[in-house]
């Protein structure tokens, strides 16, 4: 018994080497396949993907849970220990706010009043979903976010995704469950901005470094560090005027913007859905929530 | 032919371990952890399982299951598909032509040999996503994310020897 399986096995052996190799090849072969078909933008592999993402999602929910939660309790900690300081600051700030409300309720009186005169139309409304974020694993290479939201919440390729701060990125590709997010700071993102003082128009390109470049913008138009850039909402699903960031650098080398977004801080985002890809968009549908 | 279907069992349990804890770290590696920066310096995980395990149980890491794995990782993290399969296949590759170099080396000739295959592995997929993407790729994030990985590598195979020691030993 023991002598016959030997005797198979030697004949075996270099058969079962061959095959290995041959399947080795075919593997690499695969993995080059797969490159090219997806610089050919096939519509099976992106389908694949996200239907792979759909199901990977809810492991990498319930693992972005315990990180979240211990990373709150770091936050907490801090925070009561700098809770007096933080006192005084809210003060002042709430002394000064209140000014400001009072200037803004005055502004939107006039507004109202105003647009009234003009017959203006109004804008679309606009209805978000909130997702958390469940998965960051970039790599050193590409910036973008797993979010566990998808198709069957409403969201769709080329929204905007927000935080309270400002602007996050676009929706890149859609599943049932959910959707990747294409930071504005990844190398493939492009998002059409203006400045907010003087309106002109430009590209905010990221080029995988933390401070995206501010690109096309008129020759001789004026920016200065400290300029606050929004969306401006040209050709896309964006509505006008997210906040994006401030300029922090002008140089012949370029223009730099300093996102709002605490990268390290985002648990949660909004996908908004303005209604621009659709004539007949529901224009109330109530903002929808999930947790 | 005198295995009862659990010893059977248990054997395959045991048998899957490197492929398991290779896919676990994947994972894990995904979920958002909130530190700054983090998602940048991530450290590549899978390339320590892979390294270590085909150094000492290349018999338990088979290329499908490898090429399963990186397929799943250009998945999450949003690359090109292909790419993280194609690097950990080559990977594979190289250390298992010179795993007789390693077996019974030192623990500190394994760490000098796993610095050229981080080397080489972000190497190739700065070169691999540059070609793809046509434009010159910062390398530097690539770099820290090296260091990070370099400095995981004890840590992760201390974990790894203690497995195989309990787990695997005559499997």
């Amino acid at each position: 018994m023991k002598q016959r399986k030997g005797s198979v096995l030697r004949l075996t052996t270099p058969v079962k080497v061959l095959v290995q190799r041959f399947a080795f090849l075919a593997l690499i072969a695969a993995t080059f396949a797969l490159m090219m078909l997806g610089k050919a933008d096939v519509v099976v592999l992106e389908r694949f993907r996200s239907i792979a993402v759909d199901a990977v999602t809810p492991i990498l929910d319930g693992l972005s849970r315990p990180a979240a939660t211990i990373s709150d309790l770091a936050n907490r900690v801090r925070e009561i220990a700098a809770v007096d300081e933080e006192n005084k600051r809210l003060r002042a700030d709430n002394e000064r706010l209140l000014h400001w409300q009072y200037a803004a309720r005055e502004l939107a009186t006039e507004n109202e009043q105003l647009k009234a005169l003009l017959n203006l139309t109004a804008p679309p409304a606009q209805s978000f979903v909130t997702a958390r974020v469940v998965g960051d694993a970039g790599g050193a290479f590409v910036r973008s976010l797993l979010v566990n939201a998808g198709e069957r919440d409403g969201v769709k390729k080329g929204q905007a995704a927000v935080t309270g701060n400002g602007l996050v990125g676009r929706v890149v590709t859609v599943g049932e469950r959910s959707a990747r997010v294409l930071l504005i700071t990844d190398l493939n993102s492009r998002i059409p901005v203006e400045l907010e003082s003087s309106r002109e128009q430009a590209i905010l390109a990221g080029d995988n470094t933390d401070l995206p470049q501010l690109v096309h913008l008129a020759d001789r138009a004026p920016v200065s560090v400290g300029e606050r850039v929004v969306t401006s909402g040209q050709a896309s699903a964006f509505p006008p005027g997210l906040p994006v960031g401030v300029v922090t650098a002008v140089s012949d080398s370029g223009i730099r913007v300093q996102p709002y977004i605490e990268w390290s801080r985002l648990a949660f985002i909004r996908v908004i859905d303005f209604g621009t890809n659709g004539i007949l968009a529901p224009s109330f549908e109530r903002p929808q929530a999930k947790r | 032919m005198d295995f009862t279907i659990w010893q059977r069992l248990d054997t395959i349990a045991r048998r899957i371990l490197p492929v398991a804890i290779t896919l676990f770290l994947a994972v894990a590696a995904a979920a958002p952890f909130h530190v700054p920066a983090f998602s940048a310096v991530v450290p590549a995980v899978t390339l320590i399982s892979v390294y270590y395990w085909t150094i000492f149980r290349p018999d338990l890491m088979p290329a499908p299951a490898i090429f399963a794995i990186g397929l799943f990782q250009d998945i999450v993290s949003g690359v090109p598909l292909g790419v993280n399969a194609l690097v950990l296949l080559l990977v594979f590759a190289v250390v298992l032509g010179q795993r007789r170099f390693f077996l019974g080396k030192s623990f500190l000739v394994m760490w000098w040999g796993f610095v050229l295959i981080v080397a080489g592995a972000f190497a190739g997929e700065w070169m691999i996503l540059s070609s793809l993407e046509r434009t010159i790729l910062d390398p530097l994030p690539a770099a820290f994310q090296g260091a990070v990985t370099l400095a995981l590598f004890p840590f992760l195979t201390r974990l790894f020897i203690r497995s195989q020691q309990a787990l695997l030993r005559g499997v």
